[in-house]
This record gives C-alpha cells, structure tokens and sequence, in this order.
C-alpha cells in the first residue's frame, strides 16, 4: 500500500512513541496530526493510521467516530463552528447562524457547493465570558456581532 | 478584600514566559521547596490548605492524593484535566494561555508528591492554540531543567505531555478522560476501581482541574494554613474564579476568596447588573449542569457547601446569568439538547433518557405540548438521576427537573396558549 501520509507525520509520531507505555495511546495524536495534513479523514487514511498503530480499521473507525473534531466527511476550505450552548444563545448566536444559513443557502452541517465553507453549530467552546464565540478552523472569535461576521467572511 | 493569585496575570502576553513567572511571581521556587520536603508533607500541608477540587464535585485535594498506594508495581501517574467543556465555564483557558507555569509546576509537585515521573495535560482540542502555548512552557521548563532527569540536581525525573482531545464533553469525567489518553472511545468506567488505585495505563493515578493544580505551588510557597485563610468558609481553602457568562453588563472571570460572596454581591457589585437593567429571571451557578435558582434565591454565598443546601451546586462555577427577555423554556431545550448529544451511550437511561427529555422538551417549546409532559419530564429525570455510571446523567436530570419545578408557569402557558408567549 502506497503511503499518503508524509514523511513529518511519521517524524511527529515516532517523536511521541516514547512519551505513552501503550502504541494505542497514540491514535488520537496520530488522528490530529493526519488530519492536519488531509484536512479530512478518508477510509484509506484511517487504514494507514491502522497499519502504524497496529491494529484494525474498524478500531480506527470507531474512536474516530466517537469524537466530534474528525471530520470523516470531507470539509470546507473555511470550517466555521458557532457555538449554540447557553451562554452564547443568551448572547444572541443564533443570529450568526441565521446570516450564513442564509448567506450561503445551507444548513448547519452542510458545506457550501465551491467547497469554501463548512458550517456547524458547536457546543460551548469554553469562550462563555466573551459570547457569542465562533472558531474557524484553528482561531477563535469572540463577542461577535452580525456585523463583525459578515467582514471576517468577506475577508476569507 | 483578599488578595488574588491569578487574575492580576490575565490578559498579559508576557505572563506566559518563564523569565515573567521566575521574576515576578517567584516561579519554580515551590519546586524547590517541595524537593527539599517528604511526600507525607507536602499532601500534608495541601490537605490543611482545605483545597477543594476546581473541577465541579469539590473533592478536597489533599485527601485524593493521600489515598494513592506509596508501592505500586505499575507506574503512578498525574494527569491535568484540562478538558473544559461544561457550558459557562471558561477560567482554565485563561490559566493556560497566560500563567502555563504556574499549572506545570503544579503538575510537577503533584508528581512529586505521589511518587510518580510521568505527567499528561489533557487539554479540549479546540484549545489548539492553548496546546500550543503549554507545549512552549513544557520546553522552557525543560531547557531550565525544571522538568526531566534530576530535576533540579534531585533524584527525582518528572515529564510532561500535552494530549489533545477531540471534542466530546465527556471526556472531561476523569474515567472517561482516561480512557481517551489511553486512545480509546472516552467512555467512563465503572468505578471502582477508582482512578487513584487503577487510573491511566492500569496505574495509580491522580486527575485534577486545572485551577486546582494551578494553586498547589501558592499552598507550597506560602502554606497550607495561609491559603485556608483566604477562604471565608470553613474547609473551604483559596480563592475562585468565578466565570460569569449572560444577561449581566460586564461577563468575564472574577477572582474572590471561597465563600465571600453571595450570587447577589458578584452579579450587582462585580459584574455592574443585569444586561440592560431588565429584570433578573434565572441564575445557574456552576455550569450548566447546577440546578438553576430564581431571583428570589440569589442570597446564597458562592460556594460548595451553602449552594449545596439550597439544592445546587457550585459545580465549576461558571455563573449563567439570564434575564426576563429570554424563555427559559427555549433555554432548557438547549441545554438538554447538549446532553442528549453528548451522552456517551453507554447507560440507557441517559442515552434514552436524555433523548426523550429533550423532544419533550422541544415540543412544549414549540405549542406542542400536552399537560401530562411535565409530570412525564419530571419522571424521566428522575429515572435517570443516580441511576448511571458518571454524572453525566445527573447533570442532564438535575437542570430538568429544577427548570420544570421553579419555572411550571412558564412551561404550562407554552402549553395551554400552543406557543411560545414570547415568540
Ligand atoms: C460529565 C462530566 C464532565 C466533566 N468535565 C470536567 C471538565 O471539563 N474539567 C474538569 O476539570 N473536570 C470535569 N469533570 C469532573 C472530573 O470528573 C473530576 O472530578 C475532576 O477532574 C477532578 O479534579 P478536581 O478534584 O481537581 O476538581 C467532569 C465530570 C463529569 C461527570
Ligand atoms: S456557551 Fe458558547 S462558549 Fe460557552
């Protein structure tokens, strides 16, 4: 099987070997680090993940699918994930969320046709004090207003 | 007022650097204390701090690190819960990105102090940038050699690694925490054994908040009887950080010594009201897993014990504050919708419960509701309250059923008038 995975993943990997008693241990660093590269998790990915690890695909699919950040479908360039949970409800998120529902004919979940932005709705981000809070991709945003939204995606 | 140990360091870039904490907060100096102390005396002198864990159940810490086994053939571990995921809380971020070594040498002295060499940060995977950020510490700390092989010129070897997880609430319970360090489903075991006897890897091993590790090197440097002080209860140590999130004019983290004020006090003297003077309707104190009070309750002080007696909890107290503009109705739909998404699945009353709960729920929301839903909501709850492996389910059941107890009127006009009142 070819490897799709680069060469840094494996150097990143065998730098954490050391760091756990057990190789399973490193399925979820090994998850991140493949999905920084392929910005989704494919079957073949996770089979190539499997193979490092040493153990089946189907273990693989079932952590993976336990945890909300893998994406096992493929996304946007732009991931936006506005929170909904209480302190951002009271603070006015679903205002945010209307706008890019609106703005790009999709629902939450669903990722715009150009293959430019995946919109979700996302539990607390732990951004309580400065609500609304959105991250897209990596980078938070904080006490956001409608306004404030509509420039950071023309900006995108 | 009492003194904060935090706060002050908030929001400077230039906190987060070991040269800062080593020059103006007298960094790593509780290490060397601590190395220069037996393990008997430093759980000692944490357990006379009266520290209650920072996490949500309070525990107090110099019990837990009291109860792990001196021998053991499997190596200990300590583990830093740096999962924050209970809505409306939102204090360890700001630990991490601005004071990382005060929370790392927290972590070494907790090894220390339970004879264990190996380390794990167990921080949300949304916090990519916190990870980050601790990662930069770890390798400060390292190249001062205040973390790896003879720490200090000592006998003693203490590592430290960040491990991210993925987003899942649950992974924030500390058996379901281990399981997902240990690269599997984070599902919560059963208990016991407990965590201090079988953790991480089959080893003894300690987890603790954040916060909670964040105020060991004070208890060390300073002492357990000075850090008892500045909390105003008994058995009740430290000071907290309040995290204030809703409906008032200034959200944000507020440092006060435990049991000094009252929910009344933090939210009109620190936090400048209620969001455009309207009316106050609801206040949840310690995530949004506490029973929520009414304005009528808000004379309770902060803390573990008094909000225990009116039947809450201080949880991790963040502090959810709600006025009259919002239905509280609405509000609940969300906040169970959370838990029906991230109960794990593993016990059925929360996995089916919890699912039930929020379509009623959503139902009454929306003018679909039928008289009988409250009493059948208030049943639910309560089948699965106590009834399942962790928490999670209690922390779902416990807002239901004080929702539906203080706010009956509000859910019964959804019912009788077919809609939302304020829709
Ligand atoms: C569903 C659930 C979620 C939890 N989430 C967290 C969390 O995000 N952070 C945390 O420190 N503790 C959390 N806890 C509490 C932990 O299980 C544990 O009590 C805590 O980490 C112990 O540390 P402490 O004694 O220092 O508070 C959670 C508990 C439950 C039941
Ligand atoms: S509720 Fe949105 S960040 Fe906490």
């Amino acid at each position: 099987m070819q490897k799709l995975l680069s060469e840094a993943f494996y150097l990143e990997m065998k730098k954490l070997e050391p760091k756990y008693p057990t190789r399973l241990a490193l399925l979820l660093p090994a998850l991140h680090a493949a999905q920084k590269e392929t910005s989704w998790l494919s079957p073949v990915i996770l089979e190539e993940i499997a193979k490092y690890i040493g153990i089946h695909p189907a273990q693989v699919r079932e952590v993976a699918s336990f945890y909300t950040m893998y994406n096992l479908k493929p996304v946007g360039k732009y991931h936006l994930k506005i929170c909904t949970n209480v302190a951002c409800i009271l603070r006015g998120a679903e205002h945010l969320v209307k706008y890019c529902e609106k703005k790009w004919n999709i629902q939450c979940g669903e990722t715009t046709s150009d293959k430019k932005f995946t919109l979700m709705e996302e539990e607390c981000l732990g951004a309580c004090g400065t609500a609304p809070a959105m991250m897209v991709n990596d980078d938070y945003y904080e006490n956001l207003s409608v306004e404030q939204l509509e420039a950071l995606i023309e900006r995108l | 007022m009492t003194e904060t140990l935090f706060i002050q360091h908030f929001g400077k870039e230039e906190a987060r650097k070991i040269s800062y904490y080593v020059e103006k907060m007298e960094g790593y100096t509780a290490l060397k204390k601590a190395i220069s102390l037996s393990q008997d005396e430093i759980i000692g002198e944490v357990k006379k701090a009266n520290l209650r864990g920072r996490g949500g159940a309070g525990f107090p810490a110099g019990i837990k690190w009291g109860f792990i086994p001196k021998q053991s053939s499997k190596p200990k571990y300590f583990v830093c819960n740096a999962d924050e995921s209970e809505p409306g809380t939102f204090k360890d971020r700001d630990l991490m990105r601005y004071t990382p070594h005060l929370v790392l040498e927290g972590i070494i002295i907790g090894g220390y102090a339970i004879g264990s060499n190996t380390g794990y940060i167990y921080i949300r995977g949304e916090y990519t940038r916190e990870a980050g950020l601790l990662q930069a510490a770890i390798d400060e700390a390292y190249e001062k050699g205040y973390l790896g092989k003879n720490i200090l010129g000592s006998p003693f070897s203490f590592d430290i690694t960040v491990h991210r997880g993925a987003g899942a609430y649950i992974c924030g319970e500390e058996t379901g925490l281990l399981n997902s360090l240990e690269g599997k489903r984070g599902e919560p075991r059963v208990k016991p054994p407990f965590p201090a006897q079988a953790g991480a890897f089959g080893g003894p091993t300690i987890v603790n908040n954040v916060e909670t590790i964040a105020s060991i090197p004070f208890i060390i440097r300073r002492g357990g009887d000075w850090f008892a002080k500045l909390g105003k209860l008994e058995k009740s140590g430290g000071t907290r950080l309040f995290g204030v999130s809703g409906h008032v004019k200034k959200p944000g983290l507020y440092e006060l010594g435990s049991g000094s004020v009252t929910i009344r006090e933090l939210i009109y003297d620190y936090c400048g009201g209620i969001l455009d003077d309207r009316k106050l309707k609801a206040v949840i104190p310690g995530g949004s897993s506490a029973p929520v009070l009414t304005a009528d309750e808000i004379d309770v002080v902060l803390d573990i014990e008094p909000l225990m007696k009116v039947g809450s909890m201080l949880g991790s107290a963040g502090i959810i504050v709600v006025n009259e503009t919002f239905c509280v109705v609405k509000l609940l739909a969300r906040m169970i919708k959370f838990y029906a998404h991230e109960s794990c699945g593993q016990c059925t009353p929360c996995r089916e419960g919890c699912q039930w709960m929020e379509n009623i729920i959503e139902r009454i929301e929306h003018g679909g509701g039928e008289e009988r839903d409250l009493n059948l909501l208030l049943d639910i709850a309560d089948n699965i309250n106590g009834k399942t492996l962790c928490a999670l389910g209690d922390a779902a059941a416990g807002p239901v059923m004080s929702f539906v107890k203080k706010f009956r009127s509000d859910f019964e006009q959804h019912i009788r008038g077919k809609k939302c009142p304020n829709a």
